[in-house]
C-alpha cells in the first residue's frame, strides 16, 4: 500500500441500535475539524435494531466528495456481518475487530493486517453499567483511531464536550473510554499506520450538515407557515427540522403562540390535501415525503396542477419501486414527479447537490410556486437527505422578499373592471389570484378540477378547455426562465463528448471527469439543477455528438425526459446508470464511460444501430 | 329547487344587519335534477347564513366530488369555492383553517365522499376538531355516477340496479359522537324550520359541527319494473333526443312537532320515519346521545335534532396554539429569522 496522506476510506461495521452512530460521527467530525475534505455516507438497513449498519468515511485530499470504491481500513464490531466485512478489505489494507473473542480461523487473510482490540472487555472493566459499556466500547475504538490515524485528540475531546454539555459524568466516562483505546494502540501496535491524517486549511468556513436539516430551514426561511407530512424514511427529519427551527424562531416570546402549523396527517393524501388547502387561502404550505408518498398524492397534485394552487413538496428519493429499499438512496421518482398524476400534466422540478443548494432551492421553491401559481417539488434523496456533507454555508439576504406572485388586493379588485381568474392578462401563462376574503362582491372565484372558462366558471366546450390547456404550457415555458439554470463546467466546448448529470451524482461525476481527463479524455458538463430544461441543457445537447446522462435508476428516467422534451435523438445520449441503492461511484462512472467508448471504437457500426 | 332566479329583486326586500338582501347570499343557478334534496340544503345555508348577517366574503366553501359538492356553486356566490378531489374536503379545509383562521368554513360532502372513499379523513378532520361547519347531504346512494350504493344505504334497500344491499350501514351521526366530534346534529333537507337554526348554531359552535342531513335523490328510485324508472319512462314517450331522462320531482317538505315523529314518503314511495328531539333533550350527554341514536335505528327511525354539543373542546387552532394573527398574514419580518441567526447557525455546523 502506498504512503497516503488524507486520503483513505474507512468502513465501520456496527449493529443497528447500539449507539455506534456518534461514535462515528465523532470521527468524521474530528476530520472536518481539522481541515480536511471528508464523506461519512450511513449504510443502514430498514430496520430499528439488530441488524447490521455501517458508516463509511471517505477522507480526500483533493476534496472529492462522493463515493469511492475500495475500504482500507475495517472497523469491524459486528460478528453477523464479520465475514463479508474481512472480504471488503482492500489487498494491504487493515482489519480492526473486537478481539474480547478469538477471531475464527477462516477469517484470516494472509494480504491484510489485523488490529485486534478487546474492545468489550476493557470497556466491561472500566465500566459498571451494562448500558454505558456498550456505548462506551465505540467510543474505545474511536481512541484506537486517534493514534492509528494521528487525530487531533483535542478536537475529539473538544467534540465530546460539546455533545454532553452540562453532563459532567458523561463528559468524563466518554474521556475516559478514549484514552483506553488511545493506550492500547500504545502498548500494542505500531502507529501511524500507512495512511493518516495531517491538519489541513482546505474547509474554510464550509460547514457540515445533512440535506434534511437544510431543507427544513430553507423553509423557515422561504415563509413556509403550515407544514403537513406523513412519517416516511427518508423524508421524516424534514419535518423534524422545519419543526426544531419553527420551535427557536417562531414562538411570540410575550404569548407563546406559534407561527406556524405543523399538522401530523392521517396519510400522504390528507398531507396534500392541507398544502393545497394552505396555498389556497393564501399561506406557504409544504409537505416532505419520499416516493410511496408521491404515488398517493397523484390525484391532488394534478388538481393543484390543472386548478392553479400552489403548493410545495420536498421528495427525499429512495429506492423503489414499492417499498423498494426503504433506507437505500436512488434517483428514480423523476418521471412520476415530473408527469405526476392523470392526463396531461407537468411538474417544475429543482434538484440541489448539496445541503446549501437544500436550503436555497426549498426557500425558492415557495417563490416559484406563488410565482407560477403549481406544485414545486424539490428531488432530493436519501443521500442528500439524510448523510451529513460538507457544504458552503447558508446565507440570506435580509432585503430579499417574498415573491407571492400574482395576488390581486381588494384596492386592485376595484379598479378592475371584471375579474377573471383564468385571464392571460400579461401574456406570460400565469393569471392573476385573490385570496378568500378579500373582498365583499369582487374577485371570489370557484376553484374547482373540472374544465372552466377564463372567469372560473365549470365549462365542457372543447375551445375553452384547450385554451386553458394551451395556456398551461404558456406559464410552462414562462417557468423555463424561472427556475435555475444548469450549471456549465466550461463556457465553451472543448470536446465531442458530454456528460450530464444532477443531484447526488455531482460529486462523483465531477471526480469521473477528472480521472479521464487523467488518461487524456476530455468530456464538457453540465449539471441540470431544474425541469423544464432550460435553453442552455438544449444548446449543451445539441452540440455534443454523444451526451452520457448520468443518472442513479434503471431506467434512465433523466434521459427519456430529455429525449420527451427536447426531442432529442435517444442514440445520442448514453445512460450511465447505478441502481443497487448506493450512492454512485466515480470509478463506476468511469468505467461505464471507457467502456462505451472501447465499444464504440471496435463495433462502431453496430453501436450506432442501437438505442440504447 | 333549480328555478331562474330573478334578475329584479323588490327594493323592500328584508334587509340583515349589514344590509344585505337574501340575493347576496345567493349562489348561481343550480344545475342539479329538479326535486333533489341537495338543493333544499343550499336554501337553508343562504338562509342561515342570511340570517346569520355574515359577511358573505368570510366564508369559505369546500367540498369533494359528487352531486352535492356541486351546491358549494349555488350558495354564497360571492364566496370563494373549492370543489377538490373525490372524499378529501376535510384535508383541504384543514389546510384553508390552518392558513387563516379568521374565516367560516363550511364543508359540504356526500355520503359516498364521506363514508367510503372519504372515511379517513372525515374520521381524522373529527379527531382535530377542527373550527367548521361539516355538512353530509346523505341520500344514501352515489347520485352523481348515477345510483350505486353508498355506505350509509340500509340493509336491504333496494339500489336502483334492483340488487338488495347486503352490509351495515355506516351511521355517520353516532359516528361522530363518538370519534368526540364537539357538534352533531342531523335533519332532514325538507325540514327548513328545523335545519335553518341547526345550521346557524352549527357556525356559532367553535369546533367541529357536523350535520348528516337526510337529502331525497329524485333518480335514485329509477328500479327496473317501477313506472318511473328510466326504462319506462322511454318506453313510454317519444324520444327526442338519447339524453339521460330525469324526472321532475316537487321538493319534499315536512314539518312536525319537536318529540314527535312523522313518515315522509319519498320520490319512489318508499317511507322513512323521522322523530325529531324532545325540547327537553340534553345536548351534552354524549352517552345519552349515543344510545338515543341506537334506540332510534332498532326502530328504523332517524332521530333529528341537535344531538350533542360539548363547546369546551379546543378546535384545532387551540391545540396548537396558533397566532392570533392569521398565518397567511404574516410576513417577512414575522417569519424570517434573518442573516445574523442563519450565520449562528452555521457556526453550530462547523
Ligand atoms: C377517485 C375518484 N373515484 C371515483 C370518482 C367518481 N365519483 C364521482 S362522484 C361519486 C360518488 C358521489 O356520491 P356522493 O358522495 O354520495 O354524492 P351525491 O352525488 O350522492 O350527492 C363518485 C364515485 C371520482 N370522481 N374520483
Ligand atoms: S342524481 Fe340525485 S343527488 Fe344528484 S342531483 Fe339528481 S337528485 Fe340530486
Amino acid at each position: 500500500m502506498k504512503q497516503a496522506i488524507n486520503d483513505f476510506i474507512v468502513r465501520f461495521a456496527n449493529v443497528n441500535g447500539t449507539g455506534s452512530a456518534s461514535a462515528n460521527s465523532l470521527f468524521a467530525k474530528t476530520i472536518f475539524r481539522m481541515g480536511i475534505p471528508v464523506t461519512p455516507k450511513n449504510i443502514f438497513p430498514s430496520n430499528i435494531q439488530g441488524l447490521p449498519t455501517w458508516y463509511e468515511v471517505r477522507v480526500s485530499e483533493k476534496g472529492y466528495l462522493g463515493r469511492r470504491e475500495g475500504i482500507d481500513l475495517m472497523v469491524s464490531v459486528n460478528p453477523q456481518s464479520m465475514e463479508k466485512d474481512v472480504k471488503s478489505v482492500k489487498s494491504g489494507g487493515y482489519f480492526m475487530y473486537d478481539s474480547t473473542k478469538k477471531l475464527p480461523a477462516p477469517y484470516f487473510r494472509e494480504d491484510i493486517h489485523y488490529l485486534g482490540i478487546p474492545m468489550m472487555e476493557m470497556s466491561n472493566g472500566a465500566f459498571a453499567d451494562p448500558r454505558k459499556r456498550q456505548l462506551l466500547k465505540n467510543i474505545i475504538y474511536v481512541g484506537a483511531l486517534v493514534k492509528l490515524l494521528s487525530m487531533d485528540v483535542e478536537e475529539v475531546r473538544q467534540l465530546i464536550r460539546e455533545q454532553f454539555e452540562g453532563k459532567q459524568q458523561l463528559i468524563d466516562a466518554n474521556m475516559q473510554a478514549l484514552q483506553l483505546g488511545m493506550d492500547y494502540v500504545e502498548g500494542h501496535f505500531d502507529y501511524p499506520l500507512s495512511f493518516h491524517l495531517e491538519r489541513r486549511d482546505l474547509i474554510g468556513d464550509k460547514i457540515m450538515v445533512d440535506g434534511n436539516t437544510a431543507s427544513g430551514l430553507g423553509a423557515v426561511y422561504g415563509g413556509a407557515t403550515v407544514m403537513a407530512w406523513y412519517p416516511i424514511t427518508p423524508s421524516t427529519s424534514v419535518a423534524e427540522a422545519f419543526e426544531h427551527y419553527c420551535k427557536e424562531f417562531r414562538i411570540d416570546p410575550d404569548t407563546g403562540e406559534h407561527k406556524f402549523a405543523i399538522i401530523q396527517a392521517e396519510d400522504e393524501l390528507a398531507a396534500m390535501g392541507m398544502v393545497i388547502g394552505a396555498n389556497w387561502n393564501g399561506a406557504r404550505g409544504f409537505t416532505a415525503t419520499s416516493g410511496p408518498g408521491v404515488s398517493l398524492m397523484n390525484e391532488f397534485l394534478g388538481l393543484a396542477y390543472f386548478a392553479e394552487v400552489p403548493a410545495v413538496l420536498i421528495d427525499v428519493q429512495r429506492a423503489g419501486p414499492s417499498t423498494g429499499m426503504p433506507t437505500r438512496t436512488q434517483q428514480s421518482d423523476l418521471l412520476l414527479a415530473a408527469y405526476a398524476s392523470h392526463g396531461d400534466t407537468k411538474h417544475v422540478l429543482l434538484i440541489p447537490s448539496s445541503p446549501q443548494e437544500c436550503f436555497e432551492l426549498t426557500a425558492m421553491s415557495f417563490d416559484l410556486a406563488e410565482r407560477l401559481q403549481t406544485p414545486i417539488m424539490v428531488m432530493t434523496d436519501l443521500d442528500l437527505g439524510m448523510n451529513d456533507h460538507v457544504s458552503e454555508p447558508f446565507h440570506w439576504d435580509d432585503n430579499r422578499k417574498y415573491d407571492r406572485g400574482k395576488v390581486l388586493s381588494a384596492e386592485e379588485l376595484e379598479h378592475i373592471g371584471k375579474f377573471g381568474r383564468y385571464l392571460d392578462v400579461d401574456g406570460d401563462g400565469i393569471p392573476y389570484r385573490t385570496y378568500p376574503g378579500t373582498h365583499p362582491t369582487k374577485g371570489s372565484f370557484f376553484t374547482r378540477g373540472t374544465s372552466k372558462d377564463e372567469y372560473a366558471a365549470y365549462t365542457e366546450d372543447g375551445a375553452a378547455y384547450k385554451r386553458n390547456m394551451d395556456r398551461l404550457i404558456k406559464k410552462w415555458d414562462t417557468a423555463k426562465k424561472l427556475v435555475p439554470s444548469a450549471q456549465l463546467y466550461q463556457k465553451e466546448n472543448q470536446s465531442e463528448l458530454g456528460m450530464l448529470f444532477f443531484g447526488t451524482s455531482q460529486y462523483s461525476a465531477e471526480e469521473a471527469n477528472d480521472l479521464l481527463q487523467e488518461e487524456g479524455l476530455k468530456i464538457d458538463a453540465i449539471r441540470i439543477k431544474a425541469f423544464p430544461f432550460g435553453s442552455e441543457v438544449e444548446e449543451f445537447v445539441a452540440s455534443h455528438r454523444l451526451v452520457f446522462v448520468i443518472e442513479q435508476n434503471r431506467d434512465a428516467q433523466m434521459r427519456k425526459m430529455i429525449i420527451m422534451e427536447l426531442e432529442t435523438s435517444p442514440s445520442k445520449l448514453i445512460p450511465v446508470l447505478n441502481y443497487d441503492g448506493m450512492p454512485i461511484t466515480a470509478d463506476a462512472i468511469k468505467s461505464q464511460i471507457t467502456q462505451f467508448l472501447t465499444l464504440e471504437k471496435t463495433q462502431p457500426h453496430e453501436l450506432s444501430k442501437t438505442t440504447l | 329547487m333549480s328555478y331562474l332566479k330573478p334578475l329584479f329583486r323588490h327594493p323592500k326586500l328584508p334587509k340583515n344587519k349589514l344590509g344585505y338582501t337574501l340575493k347576496e347570499y345567493e349562489g348561481s343557478l343550480s344545475t342539479l335534477c329538479a326535486g333533489c334534496g341537495h338543493d333544499s340544503i343550499s336554501a337553508a345555508i343562504v338562509q342561515a347564513c342570511f340570517e346569520m348577517s355574515v359577511e358573505p366574503h368570510h366564508v369559505a366553501k369546500i367540498s369533494g366530488i359528487g352531486c352535492s359538492s356541486k351546491t358549494p356553486t349555488y350558495f354564497l356566490g360571492n364566496s370563494h369555492g373549492f370543489n377538490s378531489v373525490h372524499g378529501r374536503m376535510p384535508s383541504v379545509a384543514t389546510g384553508a383553517s390552518m392558513a387563516n383562521k379568521d374565516m367560516v368554513y363550511f364543508g359540504v360532502s356526500g355520503d359516498g365522499d364521506s363514508a367510503s372513499i372519504g372515511m379517513g379523513q372525515f374520521v381524522h378532520v373529527i379527531r382535530r376538531n377542527l373550527n367548521m361547519v361539516y355538512i353530509v347531504m346523505n341520500n344514501g346512494c352515489y347520485g352523481l355516477t348515477k345510483g350505486q350504493d353508498s355506505a350509509t344505504a340500509d340493509q336491504g334497500s333496494k339500489s336502483k340496479a334492483g340488487s338488495i344491499n347486503p352490509f351495515q350501514a355506516i351511521d355517520l351521526a353516532s359516528m361522530a359522537i363518538e370519534l368526540g366530534a364537539s357538534f352533531v346534529a342531523q335533519s332532514f333537507s325538507g325540514d327548513k324550520q328545523q335545519l335553518v337554526p341547526l345550521i346557524k348554531a352549527a357556525m356559532h359552535h367553535k369546533g367541529f359541527a357536523f350535520l348528516n342531513v337526510i337529502s331525497p335523490c329524485v333518480t335514485f328510485n329509477n328500479n327496473p319494473g317501477s313506472t318511473k324508472s328510466y326504462d319506462y319512462v322511454r318506453e313510454h314517450i317519444e324520444a327526442t333526443s338519447t339524453l339521460d331522462f330525469v324526472p321532475e320531482m316537487p321538493e319534499i317538505t315536512a314539518s312536525y312537532e319537536k318529540g314527535k315523529s312523522t313518515k315522509i314518503a319519498l320520490h319512489d314511495g318508499s317511507l322513512i320515519q323521522l322523530n325529531k328531539l324532545e325540547t327537553d333533550w340534553d345536548p351534552e350527554d354524549r352517552i345519552s346521545a349515543v344510545n338515543a341514536l341506537q334506540q332510534a335505528r332498532i326502530k328504523n327511525e332517524i332521530l333529528t335534532g341537535l344531538l350533542y354539543v360539548n363547546a369546551e373542546w379546543k378546535d384545532l387552532h387551540g391545540v396548537l396554539n396558533t397566532y392570533h394573527k392569521p398565518l397567511n398574514r404574516l410576513d417577512e419580518a414575522d417569519l424570517c429569522p434573518g442573516e445574523d441567526n442563519l450565520q449562528a447557525i452555521n457556526a453550530r455546523f462547523r
